[in-house]
């Protein structure tokens, strides 16, 4: 194997679309256009392409760095390069920037053609339903008719589920990785918070704060905030801040006294510097909606009868806001439906990002599964 | 594993075409592998050791990680034909319980072991040494068995815990011992289903 390398300078492109999406909502999209970013080469046959699907605050920019921007690294980048798990010499790797988000596709930072203004609040809902056939269509543009795999951790791995039921034929292999089913309503309490963090702040303006030439920074940090601690364990915050005091000893203020509150507060800050407080809404909304289950009367072996790829499911011992047993309940109804199914629970101590280091048997296992895919 | 492929060559006898299987400590998956070329069997394995999880992945087979000692959590009742356990049962703590397991979420269970009665085994003790054999690799202090066991003591086991023993064959480093298997034998495949 050569040293893992970096997929090197990379440049988004766009799709523009002018067939009407029809959304789970009711509403619909009369047009739209995806960003996206793709890396290796699409073989003769078009039977080596990978569908990487993001979360929450994840883009299309999977990996390499832009020419202009050095540092701007893609953030699945020790996942996908040539002689790296997800191996560019084998496979063409697409990543897309969802409906509905803030990097360029059609999303409320973005101009509703019918009015000419950025659209802000009234970017319809889009579910994970939509999105998956969204990301169809730009398949169907790039001339793939089925994808080798589609992948995803936490909502990318709801995206990449989701994909082996609205498109079976279209996907050879799968992977689930840091996900859920659905959600249970603790994991809506957090977006729930999160939401009304952004909704109440002054600056939210309904909606349609560019008009005001404002952001709600606040509520949108307060939410960044909230998220970050579902997304580390109690035990890798106790090892990386434990209860250190940033000035040794108590002060009795409410400025950053201990070492979690600076970080939380830095990470919420730096968040809603680049992100959209509109996106996080309708993101937190999609992953609330996502129950493939519900129209099958809540059960998921049904539900997951349509599929028949090849799947991987993987968890990590330490992520209470997916838990393993989240996990454990795609893999039991796979396997209810006889359908290939492997599952890992990887033990790392970092929590839901887990799926983002590059934990060394993690990124072995994905290798293994990988390699296994024929061409 | 691969010194024992005369288990695998019994257990793969006991298989139908078709079946769906059950493979529990499936190690590199290459029973499994063996089972879905001569069986086309709908196979998982279980395994719990992150190493050999690879391994079997790699070698493209269906793995589940799981912890046996707490038992087939999840899997339903009689859903699989065959539950195989393949020379690990002396490596488990809670032998009554997985072997009920076995045979809740499977029509019939397959296992093998190392039989601490073989003669070899005998006389090593009583030259006052663990025996260390082709079946008993490891030495004391280095070896997972847990649970030291011979065919006989396996079949009381049967006996308390109302199981049928439906078939038995059994082994001495691979010639098939029909005569005194408890003192012949060194590896001893049971096929084993609910009693009545």
């Amino acid at each position: 194997m050569i040293q893992a390398q970096s997929v090197g300078v990379v440049a988004p492109q766009r799709a523009d679309f002018a067939e009407p999406l029809k959304l789970r909502s009711g509403g619909q999209l009369d047009n739209y256009h995806l960003v996206y970013e793709t890396y290796g080469t699409l073989n003769a046959e078009r039977s080596n392409a990978v569908l990487v699907c993001h979360a929450l605050s994840g883009s299309h920019h999977l990996a390499g760095h832009y020419a202009d921007d050095p540092h701007n690294v893609g953030w699945w980048d020790n996942l996908i390069g040539p002689g790296k798990p997800l191996d560019t010499r084998k496979f063409f790797v697409i990543g897309v920037n969802n409906l509905g988000g803030c990097y360029g596709s059609s999303g409320p930072n973005q101009t509703n053609p019918a009015t000419g203004k950025l659209w802000g609040a009234d970017f319809p809902f889009v579910t994970v339903e939509d999105w998956v056939e969204s990301q169809a269509r730009l398949a169907d543009r790039l001339g793939i008719a089925r994808f080798a795999a589609v992948v995803g951790g936490s909502l990318g791995g709801m995206q990449a589920l989701s994909w082996s039921l609205q498109f079976p034929e279209r996907v050879g292999h799968v992977a689930v990785i840091a996900a859920a089913p659905k959600l249970t309503a603790q994991n809506i309490a957090f977006n729930e918070v999160a939401r009304q963090a952004i909704l109440t702040d002054p600056e939210f303006h309904g909606g349609h704060y560019y008009e005001h030439g404002v952001v709600p920074a606040r509520g949108l940090k307060l939410a960044r905030m909230v998220g970050h601690i579902t997304y580390l364990s109690d035990d890798s915050m106790a090892e990386k801040f434990g209860r250190s005091l940033r000035h040794g000893r108590n002060t009795y203020s409410y400025d950053v006294e201990f070492e979690i509150e600076s970080y939380l507060r830095y990470q919420g800050d730096k968040f809603a510097g680049y992100f959209d407080a509109n996106t996080y809404l309708l993101t937190t909304k999609a992953l609330d909606y996502f129950d493939p289950a519900f129209d099958y009367g809540g059960s998921l072996p049904a539900a997951l009868a349509r599929a028949s790829a090849d799947f991987l499911v993987i968890s990590f011992t330490t992520d209470w806001r997916f838990s393993p047993e989240r996990s454990r309940e795609i893999v039991y109804a796979l396997l209810h439906n006889k359908r290939n199914v492997s599952y890992a629970d990887i033990d790392c101590p970092a929590g839901h990002d887990s799926f983002l280091l590059d934990e060394t048997r993690y990124h072995a296992l994905l290798s293994a599964w990988f390699d296994r895919i024929e061409v | 594993m691969t010194a024992y492929r005369y288990d695998h060559e019994v257990i793969a006898q006991w298989i139908e075409p078709g079946e769906k299987v059950l493979d529990l400590g499936c190690g590199d998956g290459t029973l499994l592998r063996h089972l879905m070329e001569v069986r086309q069997v709908q196979g998982y394995g279980v395994e719990n050791d992150p190493d050999k999880l690879q391994a079997s992945v790699r070698n493209g087979i269906n793995v589940i990680q799981m912890d046996l000692e707490k038992g087939l959590v999840g899997l339903e009742d009689g859903f699989f034909d065959h539950v195989i356990m393949s020379l690990s049962l002396q490596a488990m703590h809670n032998t009554q319980g997985i072997l009920h397991e076995m045979l809740r979420v499977g029509r019939e269970a397959v296992v093998s072991f190392p039989n601490f009665g073989y003669w070899r085994h005998r006389q090593s003790i009583l030259n006052g040494r663990m025996p260390v054999s082709e079946s008993l690799p490891h030495q004391w202090f280095n070896t997972p068995n847990v649970r030291f066991f011979t065919i006989a003591d396996f079949d009381v086991l049967c006996e308390m815990n109302g199981i049928a023993v439906r078939e038995r064959l059994a082994f001495d480093e691979g010639k098939l011992v029909l005569e005194e298997p408890n003192f012949l034998a060194s590896v001893a495949v049971y096929r084993l289903g609910r009693a009545g």
